[in-house]
């Protein structure tokens, strides 16, 4: 059973309130050596892991934010966010990071993977996905 | 069908841990097989050697252990979110400068890796959590 | 094709039962589990969201842990089926993947 799967991390939860979010990052950093295509989709308050300008110096928390924009590096090509999700939470993708993507061998590059998406196509992206991984 | 299981919460705290033994129990005895039961997050602490709970309820940690003596289960803690929680084996123990080894019976610690080969090879992979 | 979502929380605890039907596909299959349960009580908040699932999706509920927590059956919304440990494991089976709703 070596074929390669579509694994889907489904993120739906604030980062530093609870682990979930970086831990789950773990297991994305973890797949890129098994060579499966990884995609991540942020809804519900998942869309909070990826806003800008995080500074948790004040916590006494690591920021772990820096490495959502080296997923790129990981074997990511796509990072999804639910439009409403994000909306009901007064946000736009400018709120967002942006994350790079280059593909070394064809020397592909894509400037921003974080991709807004509406709950149809959620919907779709989930069901077409092999492995789905909640935290 | 052959399943994996993730357990993403600890013993009493949260059903997670009672929900996923008895689907995986269920699962075994009609005969399908389960490739691995990994722990992460707070699962971990599901890991311990020293709980004792109160004599009337279900003891979760035994629970595990019983069914993984059956089945030969493959119980697996995750080693990064173990370390963070203080789950520990000879050789973290060794390797990190600790007193005291506390890991159940029947359980191993290991990477995140085995969790990705768990989704790899198996047909399904059911999450418990909160 | 079709997948199994699971819900495992209270709908007046968290969103996640909201969530899961509007981001999961018509014909998939809904297991309410642990605290979901609540959701497949008639007369509450959320009844509508779950009658208007059962419409173009399959919406379970996990048995025991309904009984577990003192709901009569006659009270589940109509078209809800119930099912054990031993159905949700079918349901595992017959369906593509799962997909957690925490």
């Amino acid at each position: 059973m070596s074929d390669t799967k579509n694994f889907m991390f489904l993120n739906r939860r604030a980062p530093y309130g609870t682990i979930y979010a970086w831990e789950s990052l773990e297991v994305v950093l973890i797949a890129a050596a098994f060579e499966q295509n990884v995609s991540l989709m942020f809804a519900d308050d998942g869309v909070y892991e990826l806003t800008k300008g995080q500074d948790t110096a004040g916590i006494g928390m690591k920021n772990f934010s820096p490495t959502y924009r080296t997923l790129g590096d990981y074997e990511v090509r796509h990072m999804y966010v639910d439009k409403a999700s994000l909306e009901a939470r007064g946000l736009t993708a400018d709120d967002l990071v942006q994350v790079e993507w280059e593909d070394w061998e064809t020397e592909e590059s894509v400037d921003n993977i974080v991709e807004v998406v509406d709950s149809e196509k959620v919907a779709e992206l989930l069901a077409e996905s092999d492995v789905v991984f909640s935290f | 069908m052959r399943f994996s299981i993730q357990v993403n919460e600890g013993p009493y705290q949260h059903q997670a841990s009672d929900s996923a033994y008895q689907f995986t129990k269920a699962a075994l005895e009609k005969g399908h097989e389960c490739f691995r039961v990994f722990f992460y997050h707070d699962g971990v602490l599901n890991g311990t050697r020293l709980t004792t709970p109160p004599q009337d309820d279900r003891n979760i940690v035994n629970n595990w252990v019983e069914l993984a003596e059956k089945y030969d289960l493959d119980l697996v803690v995750c080693v990064a979110a173990a370390q963070r929680r203080g789950i520990v084996d000879d050789g973290e123990a060794e390797r990190n400068g600790k007193d005291a080894t506390n890991i159940a019976p029947r359980f191993r610690i290991s990477g995140l890796g085995q969790l990705v080969e768990a989704a790899i090879q198996s047909e399904r992979l059911v999450v418990f959590g909160d | 094709m079709s997948d199994l979502h699971t819900v495992n929380k209270s709908p007046f605890e968290k969103n996640s039962l909201e969530s899961c039907l509007r981001l999961s596909k018509a014909g998939s299959a809904i297991l309410l589990y642990e605290d979901g349960v609540y959701a497949a009580l008639k007369g509450t908040a959320v009844e509508n969201m779950i009658a208007s699932a059962v419409s173009d999706k399959k919406v379970y509920v996990l048995g025991p842990d309904y009984k577990a927590r003192g709901l009569a059956d006659d009270r589940i919304i109509d078209g809800v089926e119930v099912v054990d440990y031993a159905g949700f494991v079918d349901l595992v089976e017959a369906n593509d993947k799962v997909q957690a709703w925490v």
